[in-house]
């Protein structure tokens, strides 16, 4: 592996209960986080190839442990996201780097399929800053019922030479949804939208 | 006294491979289940409240063994443990306190042996709140490298009428532990301190 992990660190939210009224089945939510090194840290450097191969490692990775976590097939679960947070030495194009080119790809065959762009955040934070991933349905962006998203923070990342890493996945939308919209049941999911 | 009625189950799992020292095969794992409950107590004077011990003791027990599940599943590899609590501002301290009792059980219940006191912390906060879980080995509290502590919170917990209940275990001690007392591997487990 090209990336260098201090640490892996799983959550996993389940809610049985939302205004007093019963959730069931219960939503569940997983988020895995990554911290690695950046090899960038405290210097330019022009070519960031070396942090899009760690993005498509990290992307497999984290997005197998959310699944794991859920205890679910991957073609159960429903949204996802991703999100990075690089530490006070980096910069926020590294965070880019590992997001966008290549991570998408091993997720997508984590989760089994994945026609929708999955919605991305980032920042440059320090230790026990938070990072919001942000959610949406994983083949139709529009299904108004998983827009949602997760927090996620480690009092000990990332530090100044680290970058944290996040790939969210649900088997579920939020927990009364009822603000209309399109709606699982209608998603054709071919072209990621609809 | 009323069944807890849970909004919520959170699970975090670890894994540490290093912090900038030797790196390990086989990462330490840390974790915890925090569970978000209703107060059944908030927003007023209750002289009697003892009783909702017993009412938590089956909600510790599967709180215990959802953890252990999330460490790999084996009550032999966990060696430290911890416990705390955070009430929602409707609701005071000492409801926080009546975690002490039901939490410590379930540990044991689900640990089989484990003969030391189970450090604990609680505190009264509002949603987000972190809480920095106190951990000691298993057997024998004065095992110097097991003196550990894992800050655990929920995103939107604990609201004004709800108490937010943690156990945290792990599976060995401190990633580089180096500052000698008493090891392990020394002790007599006999009265739960050496």
């Amino acid at each position: 592996m090209k990336a260098r992990i201090r640490k892996l660190t799983v959550f996993v939210e389940e809610t049985r209960r939302e205004m007093d009224r019963p959730v069931d089945p219960p939503t569940r939510k997983a988020a895995a986080v990554a911290v690695i090194r950046n090899p960038f840290a405290g210097r330019y450097v022009e070519d960031l190839s070396e942090l899009i191969e760690i993005g498509a490692e990290l992307g497999g990775l984290l997005g197998r442990r959310c699944v794991e976590a859920l205890g679910i097939a991957p073609q159960a679960a429903e949204s996802y996201g991703k999100a990075a947070m690089v530490g006070e030495d980096g910069e926020l194009e590294h965070a880019a780097a590992i997001l966008h080119p290549a991570l998408g790809k091993p997720l997508r065959e984590a989760v089994d399929k994945g026609a929708a762009l999955v919605p991305s955040s980032k920042k440059r934070g320090g230790p026990g800053q938070v990072l919001d991933i942000p959610l949406g349905h994983k083949d139709a962006a529009y299904v108004r019922s998983h827009f949602d998203g997760m927090e996620v923070w480690l009092n000990d990342s990332p530090r100044a030479d680290e970058i944290m890493v996040a790939v969210a996945v649900t088997d579920s939308g939020r927990p009364l949804p009822r603000i209309g919209g399109l709606t699982v049941s209608e998603v054709q999911g071919k072209d990621g939208l609809r | 006294m009323p069944e807890p009625k849970l909004r919520k189950l959170v699970t975090i799992v670890e894994d540490v491979f290093h912090e900038g020292g030797p790196v390990r095969d086989t990462p330490l794992k840390r974790g915890a289940v925090l569970a978000v409950i209703e107060n059944p107590f908030a927003g007023r004077y209750e002289a009697d409240i003892a009783g909702f011990m017993t009412d938590l003791e089956p909600l510790g027990l599967d709180m215990a063994r959802r953890l252990i599940d999330a460490l790999g599943g084996e009550a032999g590899a966990i060696e430290g443990y911890g416990k705390g609590a955070i009430v929602g501002q409707g609701g005071e301290l000492e409801h926080g306190a009546l975690w002490h009792v039901p939490g410590g059980y379930a540990m044991r219940g689900a640990l089989g042996e484990a003969k030391a006191i189970v450090p604990s912390t609680k505190k009264v906060g509002g949603p987000g709140t972190r809480l920095d879980v106190p951990v000691t080995h298993i057997n024998a509290s004065y095992v110097r490298s097991h003196f550990d502590a894992m800050e655990v919170g929920v995103a939107d917990a604990p609201r004004a009428n709800e108490l937010v209940l943690a156990l945290v275990m792990t599976t060995g001690a401190r990633i580089h532990a180096r500052i000698g007392g008493l090891k392990a591997e020394d002790v007599k487990g006999e009265d739960g301190l050496r």
